[in-house]
């Protein structure tokens, strides 16, 4: 070890230049890596619906400010155009879906009637739906059960005097929530103006996004609540396997004959807005592997630039300490030692960076903490890529034969 | 001299292809991430109207109750109708516009086509000539048209274009779900980047196609979009009486030509919130702002995070590129200690060592910028093939094409200056000994 460092004071700038190369990208990298895993992570979140087999449409037919009645039997009149269709299961009519980021309604609940603040819980949001909601969309209940038919109640939360309808299911975020460690089923929710209304907890689900996951709500902090019509006018289709994407190119006409004075403003199958949704998630986790990769090559290639030179210079040595009794495997093991000491002390350096970098983009971006996990994971990268780089020189180093030694260059 | 260096420069550069061809491709990467992104900031910080926007003011005003008031906390970003209106008419600036954005139903003349929806705003006459909006044909409509609720509307070139050819617009007839308007103007292609007077749209929305005076949308129930925040009691308002509503949805801008005039408009939204706390329809104490244009939009963040998180990667990126390139031209350079060490003995200063040094690097710069622009050309080209609201707006300019050449060629020359010194130190007997 002694002569590898000796040799390297002599060079002091470029050693230099190189650490903190690889110290930047250690740094770099390890954020790169761990904003990934944070984004992948949202991104195999699952739905908690029935993601394959639903399409969603909207329309302006419904909704706007005419008399609610006709409204009822305009939608009613829609809804059976729709169960009509061949391959269409079931369809109900939805404020919001989750992670179609519209329609979202948040508001405050509270464990106590006219609760104090303690009491309650804010930014929770609020799915409703028809009848038969559950089924369709395909929520799976992990206790309790599904709205009963009489369940179903006009309501409409935009005017806080309503009374709610008696029966709410909720999901197991909300839940631990409200009450913790509690048994929920059963359990009164009260909400509307100064929380005068109330409901009751009959079903638990395990997995139910909001309709966008933010910082304020989280990612599923939710309850779904039995309409019998809803201001958020989506209409919801589950289909059977296989006659989705017909279901969804027909849909406008069963929709336009019912009604043909409308505008249908929206129409898509519900894996696609799922798709929709992580497209920046995507977008971003593909520019940070094409950044890191670039990375990656560029630190490799500056290593394997350097090395090159330090063999081509020390060629005279090598000869000389070949003569004296040096085997292929003392030259290999040399240049490969150097490059691990120089590695080393870029991953050092570089594992401060990666802290220092990871607090600023708590401050700035509010990103979580980088687990240290992340930190190993990157030497142990920066230390393979190095050893790779070093290889093709070092074995041209440990081809050099003794002879060299008594030429004159 | 400088022929002579070239030619070195080029005789070097051609010995190790391979090394030059890693540095300029490491010049090129840092160069072309960067120039992406600093090219979608650039456009995204854009001032949308240049020659006007240091006299375009956007005031702030605090109407809330004292229900979770915390002294010095910013007042609400958005007016409510009475607050508007009374600051339109008591016409204390240059000019003054109040305004909101809607969603009309647009029904084709003769049942050509199904109706559709279009992007509208409702506002006060001021907008036209307060934004230098460019009108195509027509004009826009007078403060006496706002007083009347006139039915008249303008629309944009491309709606025209649509509806009845844009030449002959001026004068037909417009259907916007139950009620009529005359189109008095058509509006040419008019986008500024961002949307400054409306973000609540979205900062990077597009222009509206339908504009139709603020008092007539308003009173026949044209529905209004964007964001509203309410405060009190009341529960969500009723939507056809928006004029009463303890709600702010509608914006201010105004026009301030002068210090003396800027300075009078402060103290005027102090004694108006005073005013109003007397009068009891406010109840904090006087909270007020007055933002010009450009500070506006830096006050409501209008780059997104994601989109400074991705230009700070790329100078990480441009930083290591820098660091790579700089240990690469020292390895080079003290290569050929040697034959620096001839040219030093036969009597070329370290001045001329040097320049020689650096036209070889700039060289490398230039094919590096040039490289650079390629990739930022193609990255550009992703970028506006992303669904994001900027991305139509994410073009290479001149001024951004000069820029990058320029960035790249300094960038290498003063990663060149510390080898080029370090090579230019060598001493010729040393070296020429060891030969």
């Amino acid at each position: 070890m002694h002569p590898i460092v000796s040799a390297l004071k002599h060079h002091k700038t470029v050693v230099i230049l190189v650490v903190l190369e690889i110290a930047l990208t250690c740094a770099i990298v390890s954020n790169g890596i761990f904003i990934i895993g944070n984004h992948l992570a949202t991104m195999r979140m699952q739905t908690g619906v029935a993601d394959n087999e639903l399409i969603w449409a909207e329309s302006s037919g419904i909704g706007d400010a005419s008399a609610s009645a006709s409204q009822a039997s305009r939608a009613a009149a829609d809804l059976a155009a729709l169960r009509g269709m061949p391959g269409v299961k079931s369809a109900v009519i939805t404020n919001s879906l989750p992670l179609s980021s519209t329609g979202s309604w948040g508001t405050c609940i509270a464990r106590k009637a006219g609760g104090a603040d303690a009491d309650s819980v804010c930014t929770v949001i609020m799915y409703a739906g028809t009848t038969g909601v559950v089924n369709t969309l395909g929520i799976r209940l992990s206790q309790g059960r599904d709205f009963l038919s009489q369940e179903y109640q006009d309501y409409d939360p935009f005017q806080g005097s309503r009374a709610p309808p008696p029966s709410v299911i909720i999901t197991r975020s909300l839940a631990e929530k409200m009450w913790p460690g509690e048994d929920p089923l059963g359990k009164p929710i009260f909400l509307g103006d100064r929380n005068s209304g109330v409901t009751h907890v009959v079903g638990v689900t395990d997995h139910l996004l909001n309709p966008s996951i933010n910082k304020q709500s989280g990612a599923d902090l939710n309850m779904l609540l039995p309409v019998t019509l809803t201001t958020g006018n989506m209409y919801v289709l589950r289909t059977q396997p296989g006659v989705r994407d017909a279901t969804l190119r027909n849909l406008p006409k069963v929709l336009d004959r019912v009604d043909d004075q409308r505008i249908i403003t929206e129409n898509h199958s519900y894996s696609d807005t799922v798709s929709d949704y992580f497209h920046d998630d995507r977008a971003l986790i593909w520019l940070l592997l094409v950044v890191i990769g670039c990375l990656l090559a560029l630190t490799a290639l500056g290593v394997i630039g350097l090395s090159s030179f330090w063999v081509q210079q020390r060629m005279h040595q090598i000869g000389i300490r070949r003569a004296i009794g040096a085997t292929r495997r003392d030259i290999l093991r040399y240049f490969q030692t150097e490059n691990f000491l120089i590695v080393s002390a870029g991953i050092a350096l570089g594992l401060g960076l990666a802290v220092a970098l990871n607090l600023m983009l708590m401050k700035q971006y509010e990103l979580p903490r980088l687990p240290l996990a992340y930190l190993p994971a990157a030497a142990i990268v920066l230390w393979l890529l190095g050893q790779l780089a070093v290889l093709g020189p070092a074995l041209r180093a440990a081809a050099v034969p003794p002879v060299v030694a008594t030429r004159s260059v | 001299m400088f022929g002579y260096y070239l030619d070195l420069a080029l005789r070097s550069l051609k010995r190790n292809k391979v090394l030059t061809a890693l540095m300029v491709l490491a010049i090129g990467l840092g160069i072309g991430a960067s120039m992406t992104m600093i090219t979608v900031l650039h456009v995204m910080t854009a001032d949308p109207l240049p020659d006007k926007s240091v006299r375009l003011f956007y005031p702030q005003i605090d109407p809330q109750d004292m229900e979770g008031y915390t002294p010095g906390r910013e007042p609400m970003d958005q007016f409510s109708w009475i607050d508007a209106m009374n600051l339109l008419h008591a016409r204390k600036g240059s000019h003054q516009v109040a305004t909101t954005g809607g969603r009309v139903t647009v029904r084709p003349p003769q049942g050509k086509s199904r109706a559709f929806f279009a992007d509208a705003r409702y506002t006060s006459s001021d907008f036209f000539s307060m934004f230098d909006v460019p009108f195509l044909y027509g004009s826009g409509w007078t403060a006496d048209d706002d007083d009347r609720q006139a039915r008249v509307a303008v629309i944009s070139r491309t709606l025209a274009d649509k509806l009845y050819g844009a030449d002959h617009a001026v004068g037909q007839a417009l259907r916007l779900g139950k009620d009529v308007f005359r189109v008095i103007g058509v509006v040419d292609h008019w986008d500024p980047v961002p949307h400054f007077y409306d973000l609540t749209q979205g900062s990077y929305h597009k222009t509206e196609d339908v504009f139709l005076p603020l008092e007539t949308a308003i009173a026949l129930g044209q529905g209004t979009s964007g964001n509203m925040n309410c405060w009190g009691h009341g529960g969500f308002p009723d939507p056809r009486n928006m004029k009463n509503a303890n709600c702010v949805w509608m914006q201010f801008w105004v026009q301030l030509d002068t210090p003396t005039q800027v300075q009078a408009y402060r103290e005027f939204l102090v004694h108006y919130s005073e005013q109003q706390k007397t009068l009891g329809r406010f109840q904090r104490p006087p909270n007020t702002r007055l933002h010009d244009l450009m500070g506006w939009l830096d006050y409501n963040h209008v780059v997104p995070g994601s989109v400074q998180l991705q230009a700070l990667l790329a100078l990480g990126f441009m930083l290591v590129c820098l660091v790579n390139t700089v240990a690469l031209l020292l390895v080079k350079f003290l290569r050929r200690s040697s034959e620096l060490g001839v040219r030093r003995a036969m009597g070329a200063s370290k001045q001329s060592i040097f320049a020689q040094l650096l036209t070889e690097a700039s060289l490398i710069g230039i094919a590096g910028g040039i490289a650079g622009l390629l990739l930022a050309f193609g990255g550009l080209w992703i970028v506006r093939h992303q669904p994001v609201e900027y991305a139509p707006y994410a073009h290479l300019d001149m001024a951004m094409l000069g820029a990058t050449l320029v960035l790249a060629l300094c960038a290498t020359v003063l990663a060149a200056m510390f080898p080029a010194w370090r090579a230019c130190r060598v001493q010729p007997a040393r070296v020429l000994k060891i030969q």
